[in-house]
């Protein structure tokens, strides 16, 4: 076991992981918490020790790691990108027509799902029946499908999709109409489903739909529909420590516990096999080699207390590079706000000691 | 394209528009050093950044939150401080911190963005 000045520094930049629970996951960070430490907030000493290293952005998604920011911070942005920052969704739904097998309340959640690609910001929030519908708040589509035969299907046709014309409802049977300054406003990028290709349902020849769709600006917080992200999340960079040298067969046996990549297996100094941890990131932190006796004291597994690994799929709204700046406005203005209400309540005026 | 002035915001929740944002509860009318502080249409994600915010300010002895009840939406911020600043100064320091870090954490993003080059870009 390591000494107790040691076990508190690792207690404290670690989170150490055990067969049966996870040890001091809380940071302890704060003033007075330990003798001699000025452990209070300092902006220039955060501005030093805080890092962005951007993994990857591709199209829909990105990978970035945050590094120097408390788990409480950390957590917000995540919480704010997946319930708050706004984006427009179907929210009502008039059906003139509707003989398809599925029923209207079922159709309308499905559609209210649908991504719609349509700059949040360029609209205003709709507030209650009160608000009246208006182009700055209401953006509209019109889904009109009748399925019919395909009376030049070949003969012996049995696919639904050669025998019928529109079998499959699609997103992209949405059409939009646009209202008032619309059109000029958008013209050069209509509002429209992200995905053109989503099966909202089925239909037999026959059938038809016939309805009118509007939508409203909303946030993830109120119903999931509106949440930009397909999912936002973060993990704690992984830190394998191997305490005592794994070597021959059991090295082998050791790698096997992890992904493929985490370990390696090469000759030391005098020529045996020994196991040493190269990518730590691609660890999952499955803990099965916390299953084996033949490895107790020989590592321990750790994930580093203030290294978040962000990932930020976005459902294709907003660019993913786009969303977390959106997030930290969010919280700026959260912050904004309380303050102002707080010196409204006049609570800041009557001053207790030196100030 | 024309961009609409965004309205001021209702702090996340659309429909809570005029409602009470702040409340103060006293424990002691003659002590401002520590109160409890009743924050409408906020949750964890502001409760827990700023309880961290403002448990790093040393003159602050206490400050905790909790969520009185699921389907009250709203938190109570307590903070008690060692007498030099009263509770509502160190909430209000609190929140100039928490912006301060969070505009240095957007800049440091949009720089990091910015410096294509730097990460790898994918086409999928």
């Amino acid at each position: 076991m390591p000494d107790t000045a040691s076990s508190v520094a690792e207690m404290r930049k670690r989170v150490v992981l055990h067969a049966d629970r996870v040890a001091h996951p809380s940071s302890m960070e704060f003033p007075g918490n330990f003798p001699g430490e000025d452990l209070a907030w300092d902006l220039e000493r955060f501005k030093k020790d805080f890092r962005i290293v951007i993994g990857h952005i591709g199209k829909d998604d990105m990978e970035f790691d945050m590094i120097g920011v408390d788990a409480a911070v950390a957590n917000a942005f995540r919480r704010i990108l997946i319930g708050e920052v706004p984006t427009m969704a179907i929210e009502k739904v008039f059906v003139i027509n509707n003989t398809s097998i599925m029923h209207d309340e079922i159709l309308a959640q499905r559609l209210g799902l649908i991504p719609i690609k349509a700059d949040p910001q360029a609209f205003a929030l709709r507030r209650g029946t009160a608000d009246e519908p208006t182009d700055l708040n209401t953006i509209v589509f019109k889904l009109t499908v009748r399925c019919e035969k395909n009376l030049d299907a070949p003969a012996g046709a049995v696919h639904p999709d050669d025998k019928f014309i529109n079998s499959n409802v699609l997103s992209s049977h949405l059409s939009w109409v646009p209202q008032g300054e619309q059109e000029t406003r958008f013209a050069d990028d209509p509002c429209r489903p992200v995905i053109p290709d989503i099966l909202i349902t089925k239909m037999r020849p026959g059938q038809e739909i016939d309805l009118e769709a509007h939508c409203q600006k909303g946030i993830g917080k109120e119903h999931a529909k509106w949440s930009p992200v397909a999912t936002a999340s973060y993990r704690l960079l992984p830190d394998i420590q191997i305490l005592k040298p794994i070597t021959g067969d059991a090295a082998t046996r050791f790698a096997k516990c992890f992904p493929p990549g985490v370990i390696a297996v090469s000759p030391n100094a005098a020529g045996i096999p020994e196991a040493t941890v190269v990518n730590p990131r691609k660890d999952t932190v499955s803990r099965e080699v916390l299953r084996h006796a033949e490895f107790e004291d020989k590592v321990r597994l750790t994930r580093i207390r203030d290294h978040f690994i962000f990932s930020i799929e976005s459902t294709g709204i907003i660019r993913p590079e786009k969303l977390f700046p959106e997030a930290a406005n969010i919280l700026i203005k959260k912050c904004k706000a309380l303050k102002a209400a707080l010196a409204a309540s006049g609570a800041l005026d009557s001053g207790a000691g030196g100030e | 394209m024309s961009m609409i002035e965004p309205v001021e915001d209702t702090h996340g929740f659309p429909f809570t528009e005029g409602a009470t944002k702040f409340e103060i509860i006293p424990t002691d009318a003659a002590d401002p050093s520590s109160a409890t502080f009743v924050v409408h249409d906020e949750d964890h994600t502001l409760g827990n950044s700023l309880r961290f915010m403002v448990m790093k300010n040393p003159a602050v002895s206490f400050c905790g939150y909790s969520i009185p009840h699921p389907s009250e939406f709203k938190i109570h911020m307590r903070i008690q401080t060692d007498g030099s600043i009263t509770a509502a100064q160190a909430l209000n320091q609190g929140l100039d911190d928490l912006v301060a870090l969070s505009e240095h954490v957007l800049a440091t993003f949009e720089a990091k963005v910015a410096a294509k080059g730097d990460y790898e870009t994918r086409d999928i």
